[in-house]
């Protein structure tokens, strides 16, 4: 259990990665480096978006931060203590559909307050009050196959907001989704966000949502990962995705973000090319 | 373009109504050709029996074993009602099905889920497995007797390993995802297993069910054949033991029916059990 005195919440930071690298063992025996001396902080109630190549090791990085995997080196803090084991405060939105198919919508979301010993009648209580905040409400009695992909990505949401997070890793939440929504999902997590004062942690290959959503972006190197740059999005708040994208200051941290990032891929590129030929 | 010729009024409607003709005769039409397969085949046996082609000491004929199943039926077989026979094999079936799927289950979730176990009892169950377990029946016999426990036993050791080894491997393949999203939202162990692997594996679990209960029955039936003092296969025994052909094939029978009958409440129960799944996939057979 993590304790934090309110008078030092402003002092340590929610996350800190110290040196922290990852390694594999493949099958064929050999050690692969995933992540490679990573330095990372955020402060509590920051929003830091994680853009870097495919494969480099963001989703790593947040397997380490969320307990899943220990680092093979370094230190991975959460509002100071180290990790060790799954943390109750973290909650993490995965890169793939992990809604349980065989329980129905409001099941799903009541499923974390349940793992954890609350009484089923105030579980579900707080489960329809975040599937109303994520407009879900007549669909409670359905099961995810029922549901179209972007009410399955609400479902995950609610889900993992229901038990309050106070560390929200968030690994490309919406890819799977068309354009519109996307920009519509990517909204209603900024509203979801805004009451909690939660630290996210959002991964996302795509700019455009990086730079609207968050207070500093975070480039990554090529594999394995590493910290190249970071920017600070120097847009106020509150934002809504279609409005902020026409601002100049938006257009000109497009273009350096691109800049940084666009070199990384292009190594990813090469390399991924060298090894087929 | 036959579509064009139907009326230009309501088009959505009139098509649907034709799809759905098209449909009901098609249903239709596979149940009568059914129908006349097992018509086809049960008259050509007649004939031939009568006629001679074949010998109907040792092939019977199907007014032959019809009238030996109404009389089963009416004035009951030697060892009493054909109620009682049928009750008492099912009785067996049913007893060994669930004890072996009971043992499957719990064995193959515990070592798909616990490496250590897995890593112990596996070859065991190799070997445990690659003995033909039919030829245990005898060796029941002489343990448990002639009374239904060697037939349960019998049946168990049919049953247990299909389902044990599709327990296992459903708990084996369980999304990983799903399972760290559990323990992401604060599931311990415990109930990662009861609540994520579990209903996870029980796609794989039922798939076995419908297998391993017709292996219940063959494990209770050669029990019984092989020494019992009632039951089906104790009748096809005795008909067998007074060259009464008529008398094995009417139990025969009774057993596929007996047999459909109770895989038909299976599928009923699974339709009820997987209302999560989508529609078509349940249908695994
Ligand atoms: N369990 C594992 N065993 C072995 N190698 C792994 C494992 N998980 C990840 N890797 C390797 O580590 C590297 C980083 O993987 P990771 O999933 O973190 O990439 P990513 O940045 O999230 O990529 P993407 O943007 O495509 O999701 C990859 O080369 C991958 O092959
Ligand atoms: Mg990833």
């Amino acid at each position: 259990m993590v304790h934090v005195d309110p008078h030092e919440a402003g002092a340590v930071p929610a996350i800190e990665l110290t040196g922290a690298t990852k390694r594999f063992r493949t099958p064929s025996g050999t050690l692969h480096t995933a992540v490679r001396e990573l330095d990372l902080t955020v402060a509590p109630g920051e929003f830091v978006a994680v853009v870097g190549p495919t494969g480099c090791g963001k989703s790593t990085t947040l397997t380490l931060v969320s307990g899943l995997e220990e680092p093979t080196e370094g230190e991975v803090r959460v509002y100071g203590e180290p990790v060790s084991g799954i943390n109750g405060h973290v909650g993490f939105v995965f890169q793939q559909d992990a809604v349980f198919p065989w329980r129905t919508v409001l099941s799903n979301v009541m499923a974390g307050p349940r793992f954890r010993g609350v009484p089923a009648d105030r579980a579900r209580e707080k489960a329809r009050d975040w599937l109303s905040r994520v407009g879900l409400s007549a669909f409670e009695d359905r099961y995810p196959h029922q549901l179209s992909g972007g009410m399955r990505k609400r479902v995950a949401l609610a889900q993992t907001f229901v038990n309050d997070p106070r560390i929200l890793l968030m690994d490309e939440p919406f890819s799977a989704l068309d354009v519109q929504t996307r920009a519509l999902m990517s909204d209603q997590l900024l509203e979801l966000w805004a009451g909690t004062g939660s630290s996210v942690v959002f991964v996302t290959h795509d700019l455009d949502e990086a730079i609207a959503l968050a207070d500093r972006v975070v480039v990554m190197t090529a594999g394995p990962a590493t910290v190249k740059e970071v920017f600070t999005v120097d847009l106020p708040r509150p934002r809504t995705v279609e409005a902020v994208r026409l601002e100049p200051r938006f257009v000109e941290l497009y273009r350096e973000i691109w800049a940084s990032l666009g070199e990384e891929v292009r190594i990813t590129r090469e390399r991924g090319a060298g090894r087929a030929a | 373009m036959p579509l064009e010729t139907a009326a230009p009024a309501t088009p959505a409607v009139t098509r649907t109504e034709v799809r759905e003709r098209a449909a009901r005769n098609r249903k239709l039409g596979v149940y009568g050709a059914r129908a006349a397969v097992l018509a086809a085949f049960l008259g050509l046996w007649e004939v031939c029996a009568r006629t001679g082609v074949i010998d109907p000491f040792n092939f019977s004929q199907p007014s032959r074993i019809w009238a030996q199943i109404w009389q089963w039926v009416t004035h009951g077989t030697a060892q009493g009602s054909l109620g009682e026979q049928i009750g008492y094999t099912l009785y067996e079936a049913l007893t060994g099905w669930v004890l072996g799927v009971v043992g499957g289950v719990l064995l193959g979730i515990a070592l798909g889920r616990v490496r250590f176990l897995a890593d112990v009892f596996g070859p065991y169950v190799k070997v445990l497995n690659a003995i033909p377990r039919i030829v245990l029946a005898p060796i029941f016999l002489i343990w448990f007797g002639l009374g239904p426990a060697s037939k349960v036993a019998s049946a168990v050791v049919l049953v247990f390993f299909p389902v044990f080894f599709n327990a296992f491997q459903g708990a084996r393949e369980v999304d990983r995802n799903l399972v760290a999203n559990a323990r992401i939202l604060g599931a311990d162990s415990r109930k990662v297993t009861l609540q994520v692997v579990v209903p996870a594996a029980t796609t794989w679990i039922f798939t076995s069910l419908h297998v391993s209960f017709g292996f219940a029955l063959i494990g209770a039936i050669v029990g019984e054949y092989i020494g019992a003092t009632k039951g089906l296969g104790l009748m096809v025994a005795a008909a067998q033991g007074t060259f009464n052909a008529a008398g094995v094939y009417a139990a025969m029978t009774i057993l596929a029916v007996v047999a459909l009958f109770t895989e038909g409440l299976l599928t009923f129960a699974e339709k009820r059990l997987f209302r999560w799944k989508p529609a078509d996939a349940g249908d695994g057979r």
